[in-house]
């Protein structure tokens, strides 16, 4: 998030995209419904008619993967009545006159004929972001997981900077992220391209930096590799071993049958869990690690939060600290890491990272600090690019043209697939399934349908369907219900029983590797 | 921030303009006992317990709800005020099946609290024994309205908090009762179960039933942590006894949640402890996984590592990091990857 969950409260205008925050994040959830309470206009733009557009002034149903068309022609309306920030605009940002461009193909008529929405809605969209004092966007997965994930967050910072939006307390563009600390396992550079604080693992300045600090010979310099191409490494032969810590992947990637061909012909398979799971099945060795209560250290949260985590039970059996585990193969390798408690590594990654150089443990024992903190005197950052401070001098526009999803519905496969979590659940199950009363509650997966399609296909509610697709088939109970459109389906991937990751498509967005969970073509038949 | 000064039990304080008289007693350290008042829920003016007397003002003035003005004389604790006070709380005991010996609240309890500082061993009134059947339809949450006091302060909670709009007051008179939406057992109500309810609750009407019977309030210690569910962060303690969680509350006065959780952060820590957790390493053998030391799995892992990084190249292996773990164990394998290892073909579940 470029700015703070408190901040919530105070923003005139919401606008939730891509995002089942009652959901998927209740908390902020409490925080946007106590703004509606406060007089906040929630704007809620989903496919769906989930649970938060109950608070909405407005709910723009749009079809699945057109959020390029719909916020461009947006735009396309903002830019024409000129209600754009030109101050903002003029001075802080770069490529104004190819974002007008771009969006100058984006007619209301033409979006139209893509999202779904009536030219007034779209014109009423634009009206009221537009004319709005502030406004501050929220998504999730909605916008990421489709193959042009990467412009459609594009897109939507290019409509925050449009609106002079970002840089100001309550505003900006805000991912709200799905897991305690993916936020944390980008920041410390658990990704291909970047070491801790996005330093450029192809920067020979930073390579030479952290040989310095690890007192190591040499770093790659060749390109990593993300997930997808991992497996299809894996299939072409040319990986041959996984260290998969803490993934259930078998639940968790799309198309199923593809990511366990990879794990059964994988030469070497080695699985760090706290339980056993449909991954590791597949393991040569199965590592246990202890689980967050069982260990010390940080998370950091969607607003860039480094929190402290506290071991308060011991671990059952052998299990260990996940860092313990990686730095025990370590020295069996030949290279002892030394490392005795999280706080010395901690203290090891402030030295390394210049946007978290000021956090210590110490710092954090009450309350979290927000990064970027540079030095030990920093009080944390609330809002990013204040003032326009961009890290680049100027922010950049972006335009991108709308693209279809990878697999769009035809006659063999009418329906779209989307896909998401429900409050009940969390993720592959392992663990909410494994906490009494949740199974109570939300016991097996319910594949939502529209009461008109369910018609259609003489079934009622609660009886079994077989969902179909070019890669996969599997059984589900059905929900009859009008929180879907006509012509699309939504399933979760908490039930290894009727998992949607059996049948949802791994074609992915080439610059950030995000598959497309949120739209894949089925077909629905009795069963 | 503007101060005022004035005058509580006869000593001379200053406190925060615009405050109320309880709370600048409290910025004070003097204590007046509340129990529908909560820093979060705020004034309610409904149980009157925190009654004190103002000079220059008739009768007895509720302090969660009069603002503490600059000159003012205040008395908190006179033989008037602690006998209404007394009054208050033997009529709540008489109205209601307050009997702390086994409810799970005894420690904890605002009503109990208060009796105790009052010296009340029993009502002087004659007990009216209420019969409401205790709704345990929730699978999280225990009801048991013959323990309310009518505080308001979970229907705040519902409502003005965590906004899920369930409880409310229903009935008259006697019958007066917290209900679920039209009076439906909380089970099949429109509950999220976020518990904020329960926090909120100074008595033991609304419980945590995973922890019924499982430890006193004093034998647990809480160990305060980050939640390990969504990227929200939420700020929760764990009530420990014997190297098990029993309870899970939310932090409150901090960021990012003061206090609320949702129903995964306030009910979902029992996989914990779960008898299905890996307790040893496995080793596949004759394709079977079979349980061997540390040193064993430890010892083939990083063999068979070496062995392809020799055969294969570094860039043949390739490792998937963990957006559950912590940011240390991440970096740790952040650096595993590149320096032992020697690739960058490292990543995570960001994309999932």
């Amino acid at each position: 998030m470029t700015n703070s969950i408190r901040e919530i409260e105070n923003v005139p205008v919401i606008v939730v995209i891509g995002s089942n925050t009652s959901e998927s994040h209740p908390v902020i959830s409490y925080f946007m419904k106590r703004a509606v309470k406060k007089g906040s206009r929630l704007i809620v733009i989903d496919p769906r008619k989930i649970e938060l557009t109950r608070w909405a002034a407005r709910h723009f149903q749009h079809r699945v993967g057109s959020d390029i068309a719909l916020l461009n022609a947006v735009m396309h309306e903002i830019i024409k009545n000129e209600w754009y920030d030109r101050e903002f605009v003029d001075k802080y940002t770069d490529g104004f006159d190819q974002l007008k461009e771009t969006v100058s193909g984006y007619s209301p008529e033409y979006a139209s004929g893509i999202c779904g929405l009536t030219t007034d809605e779209i014109r009423e969209l634009a009206s009221i972001l537009g004319k709005a004092e502030k406004v501050a966007l929220f998504y999730t997965l909605g916008i990421t997981e489709h193959i042009t994930g990467t412009d459609n967050v594009r897109t939507c910072a290019n409509l925050q900077m449009l609106l002079g939006n970002v840089g100001i307390e309550s505003g900006g563009v805000n991912p709200l992220r799905g897991q305690n600390n993916v936020q944390g396992a980008c920041d410390m550079g658990v990704l291909p391209d970047v070491y801790t604080g996005y330093q450029k693992a192809a920067d020979p300045e930073i390579i030479k930096k952290f040989i310095e600090a690890w007192g190591v010979k040499s770093l790659p310099d060749s390109e990593g590799t993300k997930i997808p191409a991992m497996f299809d490494g894996i299939h072409c032969g040319d990986v041959k071993a996984l260290y998969l810590a803490g993934e259930n992947v078998v639940m968790s990637e799309p198309n199923q049958a593809h990511t366990i061909k990879a794990l059964e012909n994988v030469d070497l398979l080695i699985v760090q869990d706290i339980f056993m799971n449909e991954t590791t099945e597949y393991a040569d060795v199965v590592l246990p690690a202890a689980c967050y209560a069982e260990t010390e250290g940080t998370f950091t949260n969607t607003e860039r939060r480094i929190q402290r985590v506290r071991k308060a039970v011991e671990p059952p059996g052998m299990a260990k600290d996940d860092w313990w585990i990686t730095g025990e193969i370590a020295g069996r390798m030949g290279c002892d890491m030394g490392y005795g408690s999280a706080e010395q590594i901690w203290e090891e990654i402030r030295q390394l990272t210049p946007s978290v150089s000021g956090i210590t443990y110490e710092r954090i024992e009450h309350e979290g600090i927000q990064w970027p903190c540079p030095d030990i005197e920093h009080t944390g950052t609330k809002y990013l690019y204040k003032n326009g401070s961009f890290p680049k001098g100027r922010a950049r526009f972006y335009p991108a043209e709308w693209k279809p999803a990878a697999e769009c519905p035809d006659e063999e496969y009418p329906f779209v697939l989307t896909t998401g979590r429900r409050l009940w659940q969390y993720h592959t199950g392992t663990q909410t399934r494994r906490c009494a009363g949740f199974d109570e509650i939300h016991p097996e997966e319910l594949m939502e349908i529209n009461p008109e399609d369910a018609g259609k296909l003489d079934v009622k509610d609660r009886d079994y369907v077989m969902a179909v697709s070019r890669r996969g088939k599997v059984k589900v109970r059905v929900w009859v219900t009008d929180r879907v459109p006509s012509g699309v389906c939504f399933m979760t991937f908490h039930f290894h029983e009727a998992c949607a990751n059996v049948i949802t498509n791994n074609a992915f967005d080439p610059v950030a590797g995000t598959a497309e969970y949120k739209a894949c073509a089925i077909r629905l038949e009795k069963a | 921030m503007e101060k005022i000064s004035l005058h509580i039990d006869g000593k001379p304080v200053q406190a925060v303009k615009g405050n109320s008289i309880l709370n600048a007693a409290r910025q004070n350290g003097i204590y007046i006992p509340t129990l529908c008042y909560h820093p979060k829920t705020g004034q309610a003016g409904k149980c009157r317990i925190c009654v004190v007397e103002v000079e220059h003002m008739p009768g007895l003035q509720v302090s969660c709800s009069l603002e503490a003005k600059d000159g003012m004389v205040i008395h908190t604790n006179t033989k008037r005020i602690a006998e209404t006070r007394k009054m208050i709380v033997e009529l709540y005991l008489s109205n209601g099946k307050h009997n702390c010996i086994s409810c799970e609240a005894n420690g904890v309890c605002e009503l109990q609290e208060v009796a105790y500082y009052l010296g009340i061993e029993k009502s002087g009134f004659p007990v009216v024994e209420k019969d409401m059947p205790v709704d345990t339809s929730s699978p999280m949450i225990i009801r048991d309205m013959n323990k309310c006091i009518q505080c308001y302060r979970c229907i705040t909670g519902c409502n003005d908090i965590t906004v899920n709009e369930v409880l409310d007051m229903g009935f008259r008179g006697s019958k007066m009762t917290v209900i679920c939406d039209t009076n439906k057992p909380m089970g099949k109500s429109s509950c999220a179960v976020c518990g904020e309810c329960v926090q909120l609750c100074p008595t033991g009407a609304l419980i945590e039933k995973k922890a019924v019977g499982k430890a006193r309030a004093w034998e647990t210690e809480k160990s305060r942590t980050t939640c390990p569910y969504c990227g929200v962060g939420c700020q929760i303690n764990l009530h420990v006894k014997e190297n098990e969680i029993i309870k899970v509350s939310g932090v409150e006065d901090v960021e990012p949640n003061y206090g609320a959780l949702c129903i995964k952060g306030r009910f979902g820590y029992d996989f914990v402890h779960s008898s299905d957790r890996l307790k040893s390493p496995l080793l596949r053998k004759n394709g079977k996984l079979e349980e061997v030391s540390w040193e064993e799995a430890l010892d083939f892992t990083a063999g068979k590592l070496l062995e392809i990084k020799k055969a294969h190249g570094p860039d043949a292996i390739v490792g998937i990091g963990c957006a559950r773990s912590t940011n240390e164990s991440n970096y740790v394998m952040m650096k595993f990857m590149r320096a032992v290892i020697g690739t960058n073909n490292v990543d995570h579940c960001a994309r999932t």
